[in-house]
C-alpha cells in the first residue's frame, strides 16, 4: 500500500514550515516509519540544512525530473535514522522547473517506497504551493499566534476548500505561553476558532529551535523540550495514535514564581 | 463588415467579451455602445476578456480597463492563448483562467427583480473570497478578516463579520448590515465608509446593526421590538 502525502503549507513565509517539516520527518521516524522528506521549495533549498544533511546532497529533484538520475539516486538517508529520506530542492533552478505533473508523479513515486511523502511547500499562494498541495493526502497548515500569519493561513484554507484539494489540519506554531496569558499575543483557541478547521498540534515557542537548525539538530530529536515534545506528539496523531494535547498555558507554581518557562 | 466587432454574453461566472476584429479602437466602440444599450445592467458586474490568441498590449489592456471601469465594471480576468498577454495580464493582477466557482449560482433566480432576490450561503468566507451578490445576503458562518460581502440589498451574518462588508452596493442607503458579532474592518452602505474604532472596546458580543443616519453609518444593538 503506498504511503501518505503530506504536505506542510502556511501562506506566510518564515512560520516555521521547513522546521515543522523536519520535525515530523524526524518524529516519525523515531516511531520507526519509513519516510521520505521532499523540499518543493526550489532555488531556496533550506530542509537540507534543518536537517543537517546539506554536504550529502549529489543529486536534487529536478535532475530526477529531467531524467538525470533514478530517485533513489537523489534521496538523501539521514545519518541518524536509516530510513529517514530528503529530496532535495535544486538551488540553481526556480520553482517553474517543476510542474503540477511532475510533482504529482514524484510524491506518487517516493510513496510507493516508504510511509509517510512529507512536502516542504514554499511560500505564497503560487505555482509553488499550487504543485506542493497538489499530490496531498493531507495538507498541515502552519500558522503563528499572530494576525498577519493567521489571515494568510485562512487564505490558504480557502484555496484548499474552493480548489477541493486536500482536508487540512493546523499546527499553531511558535507560542509563546507567557505572552498569552499577558495578553499580548492571540490564545490557540481564538486561533482555532477563527480558522475553523482540526487542530492537530501546538508548538510552543523555545530558543532551543533557533540553535537547533544552526546544528542541523531538529528539536524533535529531544522529547524533554516541550517543542521537541509538541511535534513528537503531532507525529504519533498522524500515525493515528490518539494523543491528548499538551496544556500549554499550564506552569508549575515554581515556574510561575520565577517566572521561568 | 457585417461582421459583429464583438460579442457580449452574460455568464454564471461574469459577462464574458470575446472581441472579433483586430481593430482595438474598434472593439473599444463597440463596447462602449453594447454598454450604453444595456443601461444599468451590466453596473457591479464582473468581466471576462477572452482574446483568444491575440497579442494584447498594456495600453489596450489598459484603455479596455478604464473604459470598464467608467461603467461600473470590473475586469476580472484575461483569458488568452497568447503566453506575453497572459503575463501582462498577471502583473496587472488579473485572473488568467476562471476558478472553479465557489460562489453560489446566481443564475437560478435571475428572473425575479433584484429587490427581491437573495442569496443563502451556509459556510465561513475566508480571506480573498468575496460574496458579490445584486440583491440581498444571508450567511450563515463568519466572515474572516480578508474576506468580502458586496450586496444590492442588505447583509445579514449569522455569525462573525469581521472582514468587509458593503451594503446597498447600488447606492441604496436604506440597506442594512447585521451581524451576530459586527467586528468587521470597514463596512460600507451605499456610498458611506464606517471603520471599527482603532481600539476595540472589550465587552460582551451582543447581535449589532449598522445603518445610515444623518449622513454617516450607525451601529446599534439589535433590538427586536424597534425593528
Amino acid at each position: 500500500m503506498a504511503g501518505t502525502i503530506i504536505t506542510v503549507s502556511s501562506g506566510k513565509g518564515g512560520v516555521g514550515k521547513t522546521t515543522t517539516t523536519a520535525n515530523l520527518g524526524v518524529g516519525l521516524a523515531k516511531l520507526g516509519y519509513r519516510v521520505v522528506c521532499i523540499d518543493a521549495d526550489i532555488g531556496l533549498r533550506n530542509l537540507d540544512v534543518m536537517l543537517g544533511l546539506e554536504n550529502r546532497i549529489v543529486y536534487d529533484i529536478v535532475n530526477y525530473i529531467e531524467g538525470r538520475c533514478r530517485l533513489r539516486q537523489a534521496l538523501v538517508r539521514d545519518k541518524r535514522f536509516s530510513e529517514l529520506f530528503l529530496l532535495p530542492a535544486a538551488q540553481t533552478r526556480d520553482k517553474n522547473a517543476v510542474s503540477i505533473e511532475d510533482m504529482v508523479r514524484v510524491a506518487q513515486e517516493a510513496a510507493e517506497l516508504v510511509d509517510f511523502v512529507l512536502i516542504d511547500s514554499p511560500a505564497g499562494i503560487e505555482h509553488g504551493f499550487r504543485y506542493a498541495v497538489s499530490p496531498a493526502d493531507l495538507v498541515l497548515v502552519v500558522t503563528n499566534p499572530e494576525v498577519t500569519a493567521v489571515r494568510d493561513a485562512d487564505r490558504v484554507i480557502g484555496l484548499l476548500e474552493a480548489e477541493d484539494l486536500a482536508p487540512a489540519k493546523l499546527v499553531i506554531n511558535r507560542l509563546k505561553p507567557e505572552l498569552v496569558r499577558r495578553n499580548e499575543m492571540l490564545d490557540a483557541d481564538t486561533v482555532v476558532d477563527l480558522l475553523a478547521i482540526e487542530l492537530i498540534g501546538v508548538v510552543p515557542d523555545v530558543p532551543k529551535i533557533l540553535t537547533s537548525s544552526k546544528t542541523g539538530q531538529p528539536v524533535a530529536l529531544d522529547e524533554r523540550s516541550p517543542a521537541g515534545k509538541a511535534f513528537c506528539n503531532i507525529a504519533r496523531r498522524l500515525a493515528g495514535e490518539d494523543v491528548p494535547f499538551e496544556d500549554t498555558q499550564k506552569q508549575s507554581l515554581f515556574q510561575r514564581l520565577f517566572g521561568l518557562h | 463588415m457585417g461582421e459583429m466587432p464583438i460579442t457580449l454574453k452574460g455568464t454564471a461566472d461574469g459577462i464574458l467579451l470575446k472581441p472579433r476584429v483586430e481593430n482595438w479602437a474598434v472593439v473599444l466602440d463597440a463596447v462602449e455602445d453594447a454598454l450604453i444599450d444595456g443601461g444599468s445592467f451590466f453596473r457591479g458586474g464582473r468581466l471576462i476578456l477572452d482574446v483568444g490568441a491575440r497579442e494584447l498590449s498594456a495600453e489596450q489592456l489598459n484603455a479596455m480597463r478604464v473604459l470598464l471601469t467608467r461603467y461600473g465594471i470590473e475586469l476580472w480576468a484575461v483569458l488568452s492563448d497568447d503566453e506575453q498577454t497572459v503575463h501582462l495580464a498577471r502583473s496587472h493582477g488579473l485572473l488568467t483562467r476562471i476558478p472553479k466557482r465557489t460562489e453560489p449560482k446566481h443564475t437560478l433566480i435571475e428572473t425575479a427583480p433584484p429587490e427581491l432576490q437573495a442569496v443563502f450561503v451556509h459556510r465561513t468566507l475566508r480571506s480573498g473570497q468575496t460574496i458579490r451578490f445584486p440583491g440581498h445576503v444571508t450567511l450563515v458562518g463568519d466572515v474572516n478578516p480578508g474576506a468580502e460581502i458586496v450586496a444590492g440589498g442588505n447583509i445579514l451574518v449569522w455569525g462573525t463579520l469581521r472582514g468587509v462588508a458593503h451594503a446597498g452596493a447600488f447606492g441604496d442607503e436604506t440597506a442594512v448590515i447585521c451581524a451576530l458579532v459586527l467586528q468587521p474592518s470597514q463596512i460600507r452602505i451605499a456610498g458611506f465608509i464606517g471603520r471599527s474604532p482603532e481600539k476595540s472596546t472589550r465587552r460582551v458580543p451582543r447581535p449589532e446593526i449598522a445603518k445610515v443616519e444623518d449622513g454617516q453609518i450607525v451601529v446599534e444593538a439589535w433590538n427586536s421590538k424597534r425593528g
